[in-house]
């Protein structure tokens, strides 16, 4: 196996991975270069993570950097603020994104306060990863889509890649952040696709969005699984004569301030998809960002296709909870013919 | 330090190891154990299949559990609460849950959370530990409205590491609320063995902190679960406050069935335990041993147990569609205008379906 892997490493520069192998790959380029990062969480040593993320990692790199820990996510998230003041660079992982709420008080309280209130003295350089969304016919609780409980707090930063490519690369940049990073993982697309992977080490910026597709009429902003869908529909548009310019936003606290308005004075037409809920959710954020950068660009009302201000229902109903081809082509036509 | 022995009332050959209550445990109360305990299990059986065939979503299966679940469902009174967990349908069920809609329930239905209209069975709690402050609550409330009712809730080893665990057992110990701790130590907090969940030697002692009873049973022993489930709920009734029991169980299989329990722990190992340990092996013996066992008997109920999960399983998927209107209407008594707005759009436009 040892002797496979080097082979890999010194003959490929990338490899063909799936979303959950490239967090996995990254995960393990942390490990091997650096010393300080550890990986903690609920079944994510032996068992190799309920997804299957830290597979093999405990075995390579022991059970000193690879934790299994009691069920306690306080707990752990708790001790991870510990080992951050204390040098080390902690990446945890949430089972489910339904299931930080016990680490709530902990990321609230401390985890985004440490900084301001040492003056900067100390820093917590902490990634919280959790997979998160719905269509996957997952039991009650495993499907929800709160990113914006957490970009409402200030001093945590969020993102949340579409892809393979950006997962491994935001990973990286977010351990390499010396401030904490929630890093959210579309579970609906861990094993959907493949794509070509760099090998080693390499960062996508945070705070930095990315154009998908080129198009000159209706703007779509998405981030995270709903990325495949926007894309589809864009497709379907083109037949149409519609262009549509996808914007992958990545990185959801901070913005990309910049590509939203340069987007947006080009098309002058705006949707945005989210799966998490309408009211407070981020779209009422861009729709503020294009406001102040972008008002006078505007030749239609933005649209906004999103969950609905209902609980995450269980999996028969989650299919209608989602934004669906239909609403977000329904959403683009409103906004191209206004 | 107080210790806390396994308290069996049966052995593994089923034979008595405290005959004292042997006229309590009659033929009739024998054979309604055993009853429950293989209509669960033959419920649990068609639950995994149906899963491997596609026809429900992700199941959770208890065998091993099924004498703990049944010995402490049968101990609680008509209008007492209970609050389970995912894995504890065949507690629920033995209490009274209707079997068609657990099915919708695995089935990704949110009428599957319906309780029984005759009994106060909570929807299955999903996060750790979360129900048991809740039972807590439900207990005190029938303390101030002046009725001996009581609450049971279940939890797992794994549960005992969050926080809600020590402040449901603590406001209840504070407020001496007539209520059941019930965990069932299967060992496995899915990969987690208890030796890296916890330091202490077993869950039972945890009841110390708190200044209430700590009661360790084989929780595969039926009568064991049983006998000790019903003496808390006594001590409950009459004000004397919330116990703490653990039963000591094995979990067969895995922990879902996207689990792949191979991973983490000796599955033939398992296998071999269950052999000598099976609660329902366990209690067939018994029966034998006191001469209640017939061929004929048990071929009659197994015949009814089928039948009736058949029916349950063709009711379940010949259920009306799941209705859209269900996940807007009952978000609040009446909608928000945000709510209504968005249902109507749905409406026009349509799902994903």
């Amino acid at each position: 196996m040892v002797m496979s892997n080097e082979i890999i490493k010194t003959k490929a520069t990338s490899q063909s991975l799936t979303m959950i192998q490239a967090i996995t790959d990254g995960l393990k380029t942390m490990l091997d270069s650096d010393q300080n990062t550890i990986i903690m969480g609920e079944d994510v040593g032996r068992n190799g993570g309920v997804f299957r993320a830290t597979d093999g990692l405990q075995e390579t790199f022991g059970e000193k950097r690879v934790i299994d820990t009691p069920l306690s996510e306080a707990g752990f998230v708790g001790t991870a603020v510990g080992m951050a003041l204390a040098g080390l660079k902690p990446v945890v992982e949430i089972q489910f994104l339904g299931f930080i709420y016990p680490a709530f008080e902990q990321i609230a309280t401390h985890v985004t306060r440490m900084r301001m209130r040492t003056l900067g003295q100390y820093h917590i350089p902490m990634v919280i990863r959790a997979p998160y969304g719905a269509g996957v016919r997952s039991p009650e609780i495993h499907s929800e889509s709160v990113e914006a409980l957490f970009t409402h707090l200030p001093g945590i930063k969020v993102v949340c890649p579409s892809n393979a490519y950006d997962a491994k690369g935001l990973l990286l940049a977010a351990v390499d952040d010396p401030d904490p990073v929630l890093f959210l993982e579309p579970m609906r697309l861990y094993r959907g696709s493949r794509e070509e992977v760099p090998t080693g080490d390499y960062r996508i910026e945070i705070g930095k969005g990315t154009r998908v597709q080129e198009g000159n009429d209706v703007t779509i902003f998405a981030w995270g699984a709903m990325i495949p869908l926007v894309m589809k529909v864009s497709e379907q548009m083109k037949k149409d004569g519609i262009s549509c310019d996808v914007i992958d936003l990545r990185s959801l606290y901070p913005l990309d301030r910049d590509l939203i308005a340069d987007s947006v004075q080009k098309t002058g037409r705006v949707v945005i998809v989210h799966e998490g809920h309408e009211t407070g959710g981020l779209g009422s954020e861009i729709i503020s960002i294009i406001n102040d950068t972008s008002f006078l660009y505007l030749k239609a009302p933005v649209e906004k296709v999103t969950g609905f201000d209902v609980p995450v229902p269980l999996f028969s109903l989650e299919n209608d909870y989602l934004p669906s081809t239909e609403r977000v082509e329904t959403a683009i036509r409103k906004a191209y013919t206004f | 330090m107080e210790s806390y022995p396994l308290y069996q009332m049966i052995d593994e050959n089923g034979e008595w190891v405290n005959k004292s209550y042997e006229e309590e445990f009659n033929e009739e109360k024998v054979k309604e154990f055993y009853y429950h305990m293989l209509r669960i299990r033959t419920y649990d059986q068609k639950g995994v299949a149906l899963q491997r065939q596609g026809r429900i979503g992700t199941y959770v299966p208890f065998p091993g559990h099924e004498g703990a679940q049944v010995g402490s469902a049968l101990a609680l009174s008509e209008n007492d609460w209970m609050f389970p967990t995912y894995r504890d349908h065949g507690a629920s069920l033995t209490f009274g849950a209707d079997l068609d809609r657990m099915l919708l329930h695995w089935n990704g239905r949110i009428e599957g959370c319906l309780p029984s209209k005759e009994k106060r069975i909570m929807p299955a709690s999903i996060p750790i530990a979360t129900h048991l402050p809740h039972a807590t609550g439900a207990a005190i409330a029938e303390v101030y409205k002046g009725t001996d009712n009581a609450a049971i809730a279940y939890f797992g080893d794994g549960a005992t590491s969050e926080g809600d665990f020590h402040e449901g057992l603590n406001i209840a110990s504070v407020f001496k609320a007539p209520v059941v701790f019930f965990n069932q130590n299967n060992g496995y907090a899915i990969s987690l063995p208890i030796e890296k969940q916890m330091n202490s030697e077993t869950i039972a002692q945890k009841a110390v902190a708190y200044g209430i009873p700590g009661v360790r049973v084989d929780g595969m022993d039926v009568f064991a679960v049983h006998y000790a489930v019903k003496e808390a709920l006594e001590r409950a009734r009459k004000g004397q406050g919330p116990t703490l029991i653990e039963a000591v169980v094995i979990r067969f299989g895995a922990h879902t069935t996207a689990d792949d329990p191979s991973k983490y722990r000796d599955q033939e190992e398992i296998n071999r335990q269950k052999e000598a340990k099976d609660p329902l092996l366990r209690l067939k013996k018994h029966l034998q041993f006191r001469g209640f066992w017939s061929e004929e008997w048990v071929e009659s109920i197994q015949s009814d147990i089928r039948k009736e999960i058949e029916a349950a399983v063709e009711k379940m998927e010949n259920a009306p569609a799941a209705n859209t209107d269900d996940m807007f209407d009952h978000v609040f008594r009446e909608p928000t205008w945000t709510i209504s707005r968005q249902k109507e759009q749905l409406g026009l436009i349509g799902g994903n379906r």
